[in-house]
């Protein structure tokens, strides 16, 4: 198992490699000139000139890119070009409120929509069943920047009961330690502002958590009701154990692990796409980060930004595939 | 409906008795009268060094912890020692050379040095030592950079402790208009020089307010300036500056409570806002211009008779009671009304598609052409709607006969495209600097800005002659009389069809008072309280 863990953790290197090449070169591929974006509409074209210079966007791209290697393996990601401040220092306020926000979202999709699916295969055909599966249907298809003002303005406007936008109430703000808000309010102490943070992540969460949520009950259901029909289930029932037993002890651990495949993958692309979610409920993370350095054409913190999700998003595939063998002891590696 | 009701569970779990407003202290403090405001814009500060910045949503921070030299009047762009800026008073020599300031005493900056003419000349000495990443704005508005051959300021004395004294090469007649202009706050020397680099994190100023703490892309917080030099002000103690992106979430943040003032309110939303007891709305006068630019390169909009029969095609009105809700007069000057210089005698190319399609004809397109129209991918303050606009010019057009296809890109792309002249025809637009013509006409129209702001790649001698003509002319009736005639050049050659001059809409609280919003874009909140 370390051997399997370790093995794939080399096989990182060239993914990883090939991933800054092609972003690399995608980034410089799109038209749009970061000194006139940095500068701005009314920027004259000598200004325009003498930055390029300055930034080292004149030398070829092969150096361009090397220069960004050797940062890379010396743990420097470069200097955002629109802040000056190194994107290292930079990013983790960011990264921290979209994990926050994703750990949030994915522990709600996981809960409900595991269940959701365990039951509607439960009683199969029943009204559950149905109305289950056709939200699920509709929870895939809906835009989130829709669902996202609609709640917006249901459960603040007219309800009044949750904050629209933002991660904490800015006139009493978080002390940020590890900028994971949960956490710090813990440390420092601060409960009423726990409450807060927790009301803050409930809108947003959902809006996010809506699409998982949606896929994973769908898969969790027909991965259960495969495996109800086995044998093993059979015998289980006639024996005269309790239903609740058979579906979460027995048929729950051998469904599991495609949902488990999926909730991995679901991870990774809430990483990746919280931008609409961050955008319409200011939230201010990582999405939100490289959608507006895009706009900047900022091309060491687009590069970084997308190299650290995509690190994460293989790493947590890494950890699904380990999860495995834990689930199921017949999984081995070697 | 699962997701309403685990939404409803979990508001109801967590909500207990707070209400939406949130937080103990906000409520508490909001029962007696409250000092904190909420500035919900759309996007964060890039800098908050003013020199280093070009974008508004920086400047709306930095004026409130900066002061410029001069200062612009309260809703317009004239300079006058009223207005309270660190000159008090100042006196320009005769050949229009020589700019003497009396500097106002007992000015301090936020870590208590002293402001004085000292200051200001190391100020002046670190924007001319600059280059266009650390002091863009420096060079476009005085010729260069120190030792660059069009830079205009020879020297910058101190000739007493409080007075200081400035030597031109030649005369510059929107000289006091750029001083006073937000890229130009004087910042504390002896900060500046302690931080390098870092000062762009850690403003100090001689603003009502001193900075606090900035959280990027979230809030920068600054607070009222115990010594600030104006007894009495600021009213507040407190302005946070809030990042909402969407317009749409922010006026939702606005319509909760969560936020005190919001910018950037869509046109079509006023009239939600006027509904609302709770809020108000305040329009900003207008100190723009959208419009329609052809790439006077490219055939067949090359052509002067081309240009003028699409002017005569587009209905402008239509266009803004569509698409403006009325937020926004028609254009039929590159220049706002508002500004020195605006001539009223044009006669504009009203909407008359059978003319437009004389002039086709006599151009040689009497079955029209096919070409691109390109529309802007993000709202901006002069064009609520790109999109929309584009699909209305493209409906005129197709009456005269001509066949566009909108085309559309990401807008840095777009911006930059059709500054290389790709465009057939592009919607973009200006937002004011310094309210002067010179920074309309000659950034947008001058053939030595083909490659920079003039998008439409228009060149015309005559024009030019005039425009830097009147760049030295420091007589303002004479300047006035030359931006005239340069109008009607313009209004020939139709090389843009100016579409409209819109009013940017600003959303708060009703209890908010003295608020006026300025027309560059960026206001002073030291008068700003809560009823």
């Amino acid at each position: 198992m370390l051997n399997y863990a370790g093995r794939r953790l080399m096989q990182l290197i060239p993914v990883l490699l090939g991933m800054t090449f092609v972003v690399f070169m995608i980034i410089r591929a799109i038209p749009g000139d970061p000194a006139q974006v940095i500068l701005g509409q009314q920027a004259t074209e000598e200004a325009v000139r003498s930055l390029r210079a300055q930034l080292g966007l004149d030398d070829p791209w092969y150096i361009q890119y090397f220069e960004y290697l050797v940062g890379l393996v010396t743990g420097d990601l470069g200097n955002s070009l629109r802040t000056q401040v190194p994107v290292v220092e930079e990013i983790w306020p960011y990264l921290a409120a979209t994990i926050e926000l994703s750990m949030f979202a994915i522990i709600i999709a996981v809960i409900l929509g595991v269940n959701a699916g365990i039951i509607s295969a439960w009683f199969q055909n029943s009204w559950f069943d149905y109305t289950a599966m056709v939200l699920a249907l509709v929870g895939v298809s809906m835009p989130i920047f829709w669902l996202g003002l609609m709640n917006q303005w249901i459960f603040s406007i007219e309800l009044g009961v949750l904050p629209t936008t933002g991660r904490e109430n800015v006139r009493d703000p978080v002390e940020a330690i590890t900028h994971f808000y949960i956490i710090d309010t813990i440390i420092t102490g601060r409960f009423d502002q726990l409450t807060v943070v927790f009301r803050h992540l409930i809108l947003p969460g959902t809006a996010l958590a809506t699409i998982p949520m949606a896929i994973i009950a769908r898969m969790t259901r027909s991965s259960m009701l495969e495996v109800m029909r086995a044998d093993y289930i059979r015998t289980a029932r006639a024996k005269g154990m309790k239903m609740f037993l058979v579906v979460y002890k027995h048929a729950l651990k051998n469904a599991i692990i495609p949902v488990l495949t999926i909730i991995g993958l679901q991870m990774g692309l809430l990483l990746g796409g919280a931008i609409l979610t961050e955008t319409i409920f200011g939230w201010p993370g990582i999405g939100r980060y490289i959608y507006e350095a895009i706009g900047f054409r900022d091309y060491p913190v687009i590069q970084s930004g997308i190299l650290v999700v995509a690190f994460i998003f293989v790493m947590i595939n890494l950890f699904v595939d380990l999860l495995y063998s834990a689930v199921d002891p017949r999984i081995k590696y070697d | 409906m699962m997701l309403f009701a685990l939404t409803t569970i979990l508001a109801a779990c967590s909500s207990g008795e707070e209400d939406v407003a949130e937080g103990d202290e906000g409520e508490a403090v909001e029962e007696e009268v409250q000092d904190t405001l909420i500035f919900g814009r759309g996007g964060d500060s890039v800098t908050l060094d003013p020199i280093g910045a070009t974008d508004g949503e920086s400047f709306k921070v930095t004026k409130n912890i900066f002061e410029t030299l001069v200062n612009f009047g309260e809703q317009d762009t004239d300079v006058v020692p009223e207005n309270n800026g660190l000159a008090e008073s100042w006196e320009i020599s005769e050949d229009g050379l020589t700019y003497t300031f009396d500097l106002r005493e007992g000015v301090l900056f936020h870590d208590g040095t002293e402001f004085d003419a000292n200051a200001v000349v190391a100020n002046f000495e670190r924007w001319a030592a600059g280059d266009a990443d650390s002091a863009p704005y420096y060079s476009s508005m005085f010729g260069g950079y120190a030792g660059e051959p069009g830079h205009i300021i020879e020297s910058v004395t101190a000739v007493e402790d409080h007075v200081v004294e400035f030597k031109l090469t030649r005369p510059s007649a929107p000289f006091l208009k750029n001083l006073a202009m937000s890229p130009f706050g004087i910042a504390s020397p002896t900060a500046f020089e302690e931080l390098g680099e870092e000062f762009g994190n850690n403003p100090v100023g001689t603003g009502p307010f001193q900075f606090v703490e900035w959280q990027r892309n979230d809030t920068v917080t600054v607070e009222r300036f115990e010594d600030y030099w104006q007894e009495g002000l600021p009213n507040l103690e407190r302005i946070i500056f809030r990042a909402i992106p969407d317009n749409s979430a922010r006026l939702n943040s606005l319509l909760s409570g969560e936020i005190d003032l919001a910018d950037g309110i869509n046109p079509a939303d006023a009239a939600t806002i006027a509904d609302e007891p709770e809020l108000q709305l305040w329009e900003r006068p207008s100190m723009n211009i959208g419009y329609l630019g052809f790439t006077t390169t490219r055939e067949p909009f090359d052509d002067p008779l081309v240009r003028q029969a699409l002017s005569y095609a587009i209905d402008k009105q239509a266009i803004v009671d569509a698409f403006f809700e009325g937020y926004a007069e028609t254009a039929k000057n590159p220049l706002p009304p508002v500004i020195s210089g605006y001539n009223d005698e044009i006669e504009d190319y009203t909407y008359n598609p059978e003319k437009a399609k004389e002039l086709l004809a006599a151009a040689g397109y009497p079955d029209g052409f096919e070409m691109e129209l390109w529309a802007m991918p993000v709202p901006r303050p002069y064009m609520p709607d790109g999109q929309k606009v584009a699909e209305a010019i493209q409906a005129n057009l197709a009456d005269v006969g001509v066949t566009a296809e909108i085309v559309s890109f990401e807008w840095a792309t777009y911006l930059e495209k059709a500054k290389n002249g790709e465009a057939d025809a592009f919607l973009l637009g200006w937002t004011g600097d310094n309210g002067d013509a010179d920074n309309f006409l000659y950034v947008l129209l001058d053939q030595d800005n083909i490659g920079s702001n003039n998008y439409t790649r228009y060149e015309n001698q005559e024009l030019h002659d005039i425009l830097i003509e009147a760049q030295t002319e420091t007589d303002e009736e004479a300047r006035a009389e030359l931006y005239r005639q340069a109008q009607e050049i313009i209004h020939e050659d139709a090389p843009m069809v100016p579409l409209a001059h819109s009013t940017p809409l600003i959303a708060g609280d009703a209890d908010i008072t003295g608020y006026t919003p300025h027309p560059t874009g960026s206001d002073k909140l030291d008068n700003v309280a809560f009823e």
